[in-house]
């Protein structure tokens, strides 16, 4: 972890809440993998609004720049909208447990929500150079929201889009969904961000049908480097339950340990 | 640094090399990546608490207009593991360790300051009895004279090593806090902990804090800090460490000119993990430009009405 400053070379609406950043990232030696996140700084100013830094994950990793999908949402990603392509931003990272993907899979499941599908599209682009199959739910409260959709569908087998406007969205939906898509293609293992309530889902889902999964939360991060013991979460390993750091132990964790209460 | 520039500084018989040093909680082991810990006045990591202990519930902290609220309510792993990880760990850096303890009775305090004062690699030790999270609505052990005395008193009699008090801004007269804390055979006191606050989610109505109350850090709160720095510079001759809201060297200037001897910094370290490090370098920049070889020349350096005015008129 180090703290860049690296320059904006896009940042535009692309579409009613959402935003997309792309930075040069030529000068990050370090290995970014999916699932991992940045602290970024939202102001350049010498004022203290906002105070905090704000997280945001991976949205896409190329040879020299990195992509962030954010929502316009509070005082931080309003002040992220303000970036002008040439300025530069004060990014903290890459923080956090990646997730893993063994190369003895070839179908996986990807479950995202809101936001969460800006975390899982690394995912699925580190997916697709392994040659892995991948079936992906996306969620949102609109079809405006569910802005990523493009991206996945290059470098997924299926996509598949419920949304609360069209009456799709619905957990017993979502479960049938998982349940066909299980039953018709072995999938090895499933992977899902931005949601408590569909993550609770294909946690039992996957437990049941034997499949490993992992969950990329996110806790509220005051430091984002672990210290400050804001973030935390419970996780039961080996029958204890333990309050873990998202930010340092996470913020990908194996689906089965996260207790989601 | 620029020879003949003396930025060390005498706290209660322990000689730092610089002012700064972080605060308590808001600093540790995830930071080192990031800045040289060999560079601190001192290495202050989380208060620690006899037994192991979860912490409050989730959200611990919320942001608000120019500062946080949190009540992380002490994690901890106990003192078996700050004994046999957190304080080996510390001891390779040369900045000197001061250790913090929280505890629930003035008896868990003397027992624990007992064992952590025994330790040849902590240098001194700090009394956090300002912690706003524990319970009875943020009571803590700093809000009575009579019981910061007792609890004090009874830790002075377990070790020669030089005892910081930290205190709490949330009390009516924070000088006579002090006095009692001197009285005790405090060696230094540090202005101060978090003032107790809260925010409200308008849309949800639910507090932003899991624990409803938590305490309020970064500079929101630093014109609350100077002015209990000035008010108990003016009554005790211990030195005093500020803490609350100093984000840069100005911000610490500022603490030392009303009375602090050095800072603690701890929410700037989430926004800039290499503040502290900047802190010391516009200290030093600060007196190369006004002249002053000794950074002992800040201490208590205000000029109110009655100087300014012989001063000038
Ligand atoms: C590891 C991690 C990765 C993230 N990745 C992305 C991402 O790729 N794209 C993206 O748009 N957002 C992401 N987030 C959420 C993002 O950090 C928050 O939306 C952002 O901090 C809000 O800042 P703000 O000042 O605009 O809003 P605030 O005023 O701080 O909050 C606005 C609203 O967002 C909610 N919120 C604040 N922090 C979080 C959080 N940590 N998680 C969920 N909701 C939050 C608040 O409760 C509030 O309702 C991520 C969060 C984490 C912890
Ligand atoms: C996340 C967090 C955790 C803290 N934990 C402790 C603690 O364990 N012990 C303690 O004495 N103070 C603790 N504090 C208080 C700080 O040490 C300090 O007094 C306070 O943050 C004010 O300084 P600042 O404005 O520079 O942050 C904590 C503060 C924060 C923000
Ligand atoms: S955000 Fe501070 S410990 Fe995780």
């Amino acid at each position: 972890m180090k703290d860049y400053h690296l320059t904006v070379l896009s940042n535009r609406q692309v579409s009613d809440r959402y935003w997309h950043m792309i930075v040069d990232s030529s000068v990050v030696e370090e290995r970014i993998e999916p699932g991992q996140f940045f602290n970024i700084k939202p102001t350049n100013h010498e004022t203290y609004y906002p105070l905090l830094r704000r997280p945001f994950s991976i949205y896409l990793i190329n040879e020299d720049t990195l992509e962030f999908l954010y929502k316009v949402d509070g005082p931080g990603t309003r002040q992220l909208a303000r970036y002008k392509p040439g300025e530069k931003i004060n990014l903290l990272g890459p923080a956090g447990v990646p997730f893993t993907m063994s190369k003895d899979c070839n179908k996986v499941l990807l479950l995202a929500r809101g936001v969460g599908i800006a975390t899982l599209a690394a995912l699925a682009q580190k997916a697709a150079r392994m040659n892995i199959e991948i079936y992906a739910i996306l969620s949102a409260r609109k079809q405006d929201d569910l802005l990523a959709t493009k991206t996945m569908e290059k470098y997924c087998t299926n996509v598949y889009c419920v949304t609360e406007e069209d009456g799709t969205s619905d957990v017993e939906h979502v479960r049938e969904m998982i349940r066909d898509l299980m039953e018709t293609y072995p999938i090895h293992a499933a992977y899902t961000c931005g949601s408590r309530r569909l993550s609770m889902l294909l946690q039992k889902m996957s437990k049941g049908n034997g499949i490993t999964g992992q969950v990329a939360l996110e806790e509220y991060m005051a430091c984002g480097m672990g210290v400050c013991y804001s973030c935390v979460c419970d996780v039961k390993r080996h029958g204890v339950t333990q309050t873990v750091k998202s930010c340092e132990d996470g913020p990908v964790f194996p689906l089965e340990e996260v207790v989601f209460e | 640094m620029k020879k003949g520039l003396k930025m060390a500084v005498d706290i209660g018989g322990m000689t730092i090399a610089n002012p700064v040093m972080p605060a308590s909680g808001a600093f540790g082991e995830g930071m080192d990546k990031l800045i040289d810990f060999n560079l601190l006045g001192a290495l202050v990591p989380k208060s620690i608490t006899k037994y192991p202990q979860r912490g409050n519930r989730n959200p611990r902290a919320c942001e608000t207009q120019g500062g946080m609220i949190n009540s992380i309510g002490i994690q901890s792993k106990g003192i078996d593991h700050y004994l046999q990880e957190t304080i080996p760990y510390y001891e390779q850096y040369c900045a000197p360790l001061i250790s913090s303890i929280s505890a629930e009775s003035i008896d868990e305090f003397v027992e624990m300051s007992n064992i952590i004062a025994s330790v040849p690699s902590v240098v001194a030790l700090e009394l956090n009895i300002s912690c706003p999270n524990l319970k009875n609505n943020g009571q803590a052990f700093g809000m009575s004279d009579a019981i910061t005395y007792q609890l004090v008193d009874r830790v002075r009699e377990t070790t020669d090593k030089p005892i910081l008090v930290k205190l709490t801004p949330n009390v009516t007269d924070i000088q006579s806090i002090a006095l009692a804390a001197e009285r005790a055979g405090a060696d230094s006191l540090v202005v101060a902990n978090t003032p107790l606050a809260m925010a409200i989610d308008i849309h949800s109505r639910r507090p932003k804090i899991g624990n409803v109350m938590g305490g309020l850090s970064g500079p929101a709160i630093k014109p609350i800090i100077v002015r209990q720095i000035y008010q108990v510079h003016e009554v005790s001759r211990l030195p005093i460490i500020g803490c609350g809201g100093v984000m840069t060297a100005n911000d610490a200037i500022e603490m030392m000119l009303a009375g602090a001897s050095a800072v603690q910094v701890g929410t700037a370290n989430f926004v800039s993990p290499t503040a502290m490090i900047d802190i010391i370098q516009g200290i030093q920049t600060y007196m190369e430009e006004h002249q002053l070889y000794h950074i002992d020349k800040l201490i208590g350096g205000v000029m109110v009405r009655n100087q300014w005015e012989k001063d000038y008129i």
